[in-house]
C-alpha cells in the first residue's frame, strides 16, 4: 500500500518539477525575443518543420475528421432535425473543436516529439554543452525558434486544417447523404460566427507554443543515451497530448 | 590565468572531487591524469561554466565564474574554446557551418571572410577541402580535427580537451596528440587536457596534475611524474604498464 502512494507522490512531483522546468524554459526562451529578432532565419527554418513539414499529415486528417463528422451529424439528426442545419452544426463543431484539438494532437505526435528527440539526442552527444563553449545560449538558440515557430504556425494550419474538414463534410453530405452545396454552405453561412474562428486559432496558437515548449523543455533535460532519447520522446508526446486536451477545456470555459 | 580553488562537487550524496586547487598559467599546456571515473572531466566542465561546484571558486583573469550573470558567463566563455570526448559536432551542419558558427554569432564579418578563416583552421588542423562534407560522413580522427577547428575558430586564450584520444586508432591518436601539442605551442595557447593516457599526456603536456580520491595528489613537470614516489601515482603508473621515457 505504501509503495503504491510512494510511487503516485513520485510521478506527482514528476509532473511538478516538468512544469517549473517548462516554466522557466518559456521565461527564458522570451527573454530570447531580441536574439531573435535579429536571426529571423532560425524561426523561419522551424515554421518550415513545424508548418509546412505538417501541412500534408493535417490535411488528410482534416479531411476524414469533416468527413465523419458529417456522416456522425447525419446519424443524430436523423428523424429529429432537418439536414437543412447540417452545415451549421458540423462547421461550428469544426470550428470551435475538432479541427484544433485533432490538428493539435497531429502535431503533439509529429513535431513535439520530435523536438523532443532531436534536442535530447543534442543533449546526450554533448551538442548542447558544445554550444555553451562557444557562447551561445541555447534557449535562445535552439528552443526560442522552436516555441515561436509552434505558436505561430498551428494557427495558420488550423485554417487550412478547417477549410479541408469542410470540404470533407460536405463531399459526405452531398454524396452520401444527399445534401445540395446551397442548402449545405447556406447553413454554414447563416450561423457562421467570427467568435468560432477566433476562439479555435486562440486555441491553436496555446496548443502549438505549448507543444513545442514540452518538447523543448523535456529534450533539453534529457539523460542516458538512446534509450533516454526514445524516452523523452514518448514523454513529449503523452505529456504534449495531455496538455492540449486539459487546456482545450479550460479555454472552453474562458472563450465561451 | 585560472585559478580554482578548494572545488568541491557530489552527485547523489556521492563526493567526486573534495577540495580541488590548482593554477592554470598562460602559455602552459597543463594534463589532469587520473583513473576513468575520478573526476577529471567534472573539473573541466567546472572551469567552463558547464557544471557549477557545490564549494570552491574558479578565477578566470581575476574574474569569479561564480559571481558571473548568464550573460556574463557567455562572453567569458568567447575567451575558451573545448574539444569534447566525441567531437560534439552539430550533426545537422556542414563542417564548414560547424566551425563558422561562432564566428557568425558573434561577430559581423562578411561571409567571404568567415570562409576565409575557416579555411584557416581547416589547413591548421591538416584537413583542407572538407567545408560542404556532413559530420556522417567523416572518420573519428577528423571529427576530432574539425572540432579542434572550431575550438579555434574565435582564437581563444584557453583551449579544454576532454580525453582527446579517446577511440582512436595509435597512429590517429598520435597525430592528435601532436595537433594539439603543436597548436597550443605555435599559437600561444594555454591548453587544459584531460587524459588517463600517459602517452598521450607525455606527448601534450608540461605540467602534470594527477586527481586521485577527489584530491590533487600530484602537481609537477613529467619527469617529476615519472620520478614521483607517492602509492596513487605508482598505482597509476604501474597499471597503465608504460615507461614513459620509453615510450613518449
Amino acid at each position: 500500500m505504501m509503495e503504491i502512494f510512494a510511487r503516485f507522490g513520485r510521478n506527482v512531483l514528476d509532473i511538478l518539477e516538468e512544469i517549473g522546468s517548462a516554466s522557466i524554459l518559456l521565461y527564458r526562451s522570451v527573454l530570447g525575443g531580441p536574439y531573435l529578432l535579429q536571426r529571423p532565419a532560425l524561426v523561419a527554418n522551424q515554421a518550415f518543420q513545424i508548418g509546412v513539414k505538417s501541412l500534408p499529415l493535417v490535411l488528410v486528417v482534416s479531411m476524414f475528421t469533416g468527413a465523419v463528422s458529417a456522416w456522425q451529424a447525419a446519424y443524430q439528426f436523423r428523424g429529429i432535425i432537418s439536414m437543412d442545419f447540417l452545415g451549421a452544426a458540423v462547421s461550428a463543431a469544426l470550428l470551435i473543436e475538432l479541427s484544433p484539438v485533432l490538428t493539435g494532437l497531429v502535431v503533439a505526435g509529429r513535431v513535439g516529439a520530435s523536438i523532443a528527440a532531436e534536442l535530447g539526442t543534442m543533449r546526450v552527444t554533448e551538442q548542447i554543452d558544445a554550444l555553451e563553449t562557444l557562447a551561445i545560449d541555447p534557449v535562445h538558440y535552439l528552443a526560442s525558434p522552436r516555441i515561436t515557430a509552434g505558436w505561430t504556425m498551428l494557427p495558420v494550419l488550423i485554417v487550412f486544417s478547417s477549410l479541408l474538414a469542410h470540404l470533407g463534410a460536405f463531399a459526405v453530405a452531398n454524396t452520401m447523404l444527399g445534401v445540395s452545396a446551397g442548402t449545405f454552405f447556406g447553413s454554414v453561412q447563416k450561423y457562421f460566427s467570427l467568435r468560432n474562428v477566433y476562439s479555435g486559432l486562440v486555441k491553436a496558437l496555446v496548443f502549438g507554443g505549448g507543444t513545442a515548449l514540452i518538447g523543448c523543455s523535456i529534450g533539453f533535460r534529457t539523460k542516458g543515451g538512446a534509450v533516454g532519447v526514445g524516452e523523452a520522446t514518448i514523454r513529449a508526446f503523452v505529456y504534449s497530448s495531455a496538455f492540449i486536451l486539459i487546456a482545450d477545456y479550460i479555454l472552453s470555459i474562458f472563450l465561451f | 590565468m585560472i585559478e580554482i580553488r578548494r572545488i568541491r562537487k557530489s552527485f547523489g550524496g556521492k563526493p567526486v572531487l573534495k577540495g580541488v586547487s590548482i593554477d592554470i598559467t598562460e602559455d602552459s599546456a597543463t594534463v589532469l591524469i587520473g583513473r576513468s571515473g575520478c573526476g577529471k572531466t567534472v573539473l573541466l566542465r567546472i572551469l567552463i561554466g558547464l557544471l557549477r561546484p557545490d564549494e570552491g571558486q574558479v578565477i578566470v583573469d581575476g574574474e569569479d565564474l561564480s559571481t558571473l550573470s548568464r550573460k556574463a558567463l557567455f562572453r567569458m566563455r568567447k575567451k575558451f574554446g573545448m574539444l569534447f570526448q566525441g567531437a560534439a559536432l552539430f550533426d545537422s551542419m556542414t563542417v564548414g557551418e560547424n566551425i563558422s558558427l561562432a564566428l557568425r554569432e558573434h561577430t559581423d564579418l562578411p561571409r567571404t571572410e568567415i570562409a576565409k578563416k575557416v579555411r584557416e583552421k581547416l589547413d591548421l588542423v591538416g584537413l583542407g577541402g572538407v567545408e560542404d562534407r556532413m559530420p556522417s560522413e567523416l572518420s573519428g580522427g577528423m571529427k576530432k580535427r574539425v572540432g579542434l577547428a572550431r575550438a579555434l575558430i574565435m582564437d581563444p586564450k584557453y583551449v579544454l580537451y576532454d580525453e582527446p584520444t579517446t577511440g582512436l586508432d595509435p597512429e590517429t591518436a598520435d597525430a592528435i596528440n601532436e595537433l594539439i601539442g603543436g597548436t597550443g605551442r605555435r599559437l600561444g595557447i594555454a591548453s587544459v587536457v584531460v587524459t588517463h593516457d600517459l602517452v598521450s599526456a607525455r606527448r601534450i603536456g608540461d605540467r602534470f596534475a594527477m586527481i586521485s580520491d577527489g584530491h590533487i595528489v600530484f602537481e609537477g613537470t613529467p619527469d617529476a611524474f615519472q620520478a614521483c614516489q607517492k602509492p596513487a601515482v605508482r598505482r597509476f603508473i604501474n597499471g597503465a604498464g608504460l615507461d614513459m621515457e620509453g615510450r613518449g
